[in-house]
């Protein structure tokens, strides 16, 4: 590589660290600032002078009860969908990349197209169907949408990986004296556990990123996630959106996705790109 | 949220079955097969095709949960209605135009992010631990990250941009509020496209890309002649899943505008509809022009770039 071309590497490194980093530095940086300082006109990037609040606005956030209802509402509502929708994938993926059976074809171009579906069509008839149930403003009015979105996610991204797992080491296995059951243990679970889990964490993803769902089958605190608690929240003076507060209100509803990034970050983009241009 | 994963290969053992004597065990299996998938498929099927089936009834009433006895047949007076309205227009234009400028910018940016990423050797994991961030944030965080930033009350951007004055209102008028709209919408999802570029850009043979230097290709050469044709199916699909979800533009727009400044798009108007006015019968004929829409945008791209998904994994 050329000196040139190595300068135009380091400089793209760097533009794309200030594109991913820069509006998240932003909001850190507003969540430690006081709402008087923001009020009366403070735009500067960091806290200014006597402008900063510390760890105020976190304490505050975290003492509103709606809020602390939110979170609660996100994390079960995300985990227990991803968990149903994980499992049920995993039978279909299993199916589709293994056996030979009529309708293959007919799930994968379904996951497909409930994967372009514009969510907000279905809100009206899902709100209606819900109230009718019962189920509206309810944990599994959101864990039933958010598994079947999340389940074409899932199928797509299992089916391209199991596709990859040499299934004959099972069968030689069992040539070599295993038990079927513990072929399937032994060699199969441990090559396929690691695209269970990459699906799991997109899956996640999706269900905590979730607002359209999130704002129109819920109306109460009894099961609002985090996303549409954020928008709808408005403070203590409804004509001034306190700023401040929702700053690190979105701080910690991101501290989750970011721990799980710098956790999975290899998996993450394996799965994301997985059979999309993988030969 | 876009998925990217395209069809698996199917074709592999096909016509096994077909053959005379199907025996007890392909029966089996096709059985075994059937009952894996039931759930998967009875779930989908819930959420999505009977919900479309009850909004395309529905879009035949005049029916508003607020005068639920009220509700008469009305034919396809509500398609009329929404299709002579101004509004209906005016939003569904709004949202062609962000799909088709996001996905332009986020194109020639995602493809820069993927060169410098394919080549890059230092600090490699960090890059691609930050550019997963945007991609996990909440879209109403970004949406609100961005408003504040824009703010002419507490934001940087008036101040960090030459020419515009500090105290320029960016939600005062049309034009603005849109170009907030967007960077917040490029800045979210950009990464998104830049890492299936980067999936495709590693499909590029590294010997073509040699072969051409030695022949004297120009570096821009090699971009379009070598780089870009070799990539077709990744940009393909790239472009249908983010065209798809820029044209469902919802949060980001809820967050930023809540729609002032006429930068309605057709999900939101379909939401204020459903959602904030009860309005049942026009809300699903809504719903089903929306649906119509985002068909007829697939229809298209895959048409205009001839996106065989099955074919783009053994080509790509």
């Amino acid at each position: 590589m050329s000196t040139k071309n190595k300068i135009g590497v380091v400089v793209g490194a760097v533009l794309i660290l200030v594109w991913c980093l820069l509006p998240v530095a932003w909001i850190i940086s507003l969540s430690f600032k006081s709402q008087d300082a923001i009020t009366n006109g403070s735009p500067g990037f960091l806290p200014s002078e006597g402008g900063g609040a510390g760890w105020q606005n976190y304490s505050d956030v975290l003492a509103d009860e709606q809020f602390r209802r939110a979170i609660f509402n996100s994390i079960g509502i995300s985990l227990i969908a991803t968990a149903l929708s994980v499992i049920i994938a995993t039978l279909a993926a299993y199916a589709i990349a293994r056996l030979e059976f009529t309708g293959k074809r007919f799930v994968l171009t379904l996951a497909l197209v409930i994967a372009m579906f514009p969510v907000v069509s279905l809100v009206g008839p899902l709100f209606d169907m819900w109230r009718t149930l019962g189920i509206y403003d309810t944990w599994p009015g959101l864990i039933i949408p958010y598994m079947s979105f999340t389940l074409p996610l899932a199928i797509w991204t299992l089916s391209a990986f199991f596709r990859e797992i040499p299934w004959e080491m099972e069968q030689a296995a069992q040539v070599d004296g295993a038990t079927s059951w513990q072929a399937f243990r032994k060699v199969i679970v441990p090559l396929a556990a690691p695209g269970v889990f990459t699906a799991a964490i997109l899956t996640f993803f999706f269900a905590w990123n979730d607002f359209v769902f999130g704002i129109s089958l819920t109306s109460t605190e009894n099961a609002r996630p985090i996303p549409a608690a954020l928008s709808f929240f408005v403070g203590a003076d409804p004509f001034n959106r306190p700023a401040s507060l929702l700053a690190a209100g979105a701080v910690v509803s991101t501290i989750p996705i970011i721990v799980i990034v710098l956790l999975f970050q290899r998996k993450i983009v394996a799965g994301l790109t997985s059979g999309a241009v993988k030969g | 949220m876009t998925s990217t994963t395209v069809a698996p290969d199917t074709d592999r053992k096909t016509r096994r079955t077909d053959k005379p004597e199907a025996s007890d065990r392909a029966r089996a299996e096709n059985s075994l097969g059937m009952k894996l998938v039931a759930p998967a498929i009875f779930l989908m099927l819930l959420v999505t095709a009977f919900p479309m089936l009850r909004a395309l009834y529905l879009s035949l009433y005049n029916y508003s949960l607020t005068a639920p006895e009220e509700r008469d047949f009305v034919g396809i007076d509500n398609y009329v209605t929404a299709l002579t309205d101004s509004l209906f227009w005016r939003d569904t234009l709004n949202t062609v135009l962000i799909m088709v400028v996001t996905v332009a910018v986020e194109l020639v940016i995602g493809f820069v992010f993927a060169m410098v990423m394919h080549r890059v050797i230092f600090a490699r994991g960090v890059i691609r631990t930050s550019i997963l961030i945007p991609y996990g944030i909440i879209t109403v965080v970004s949406g609100f990250a961005w408003q504040f930033a824009f703010s002419n009350n507490n934001g940087f951007v008036n101040g960090w941009l030459p020419l515009i004055g500090d105290d320029f209102n960016w939600f005062g008028q049309y034009g603005s509020s849109i170009v907030a709209i967007m960077v917040s919408e490029i800045w979210k999802t950009t990464p998104f496209m830049s890492l299936l570029l980067l999936a495709g850009l590693a499909q590029v043979s590294e010997d073509m890309l040699e072969a051409a230097k030695v022949d004297g290709a120009t570096w821009w050469q090699r971009l379009w002649k070598v780089i870009l044709p070799n990539m077709r199916s990744a940009i393909m699909v790239a472009v249908l899943f983010r065209a798809l979800d820029a044209y469902r533009i919802f949060d980001n727009i809820f967050v930023m505008t809540a729609g002032a400044n006429g930068t309605e798009s057709v999900s939101f108007l379909t939401y204020r509809q459903v959602i904030e006015q009860f309005q049942l019968g026009i809300g699903s004929a809504l719903s089903v022009l929306l649906f119509l829409s985002v068909l007829l945008i697939a229809f298209l791209i895959v048409k205009i770039f001839r996106v065989d998904l099955a074919a783009a994994r053994q080509e790509g």
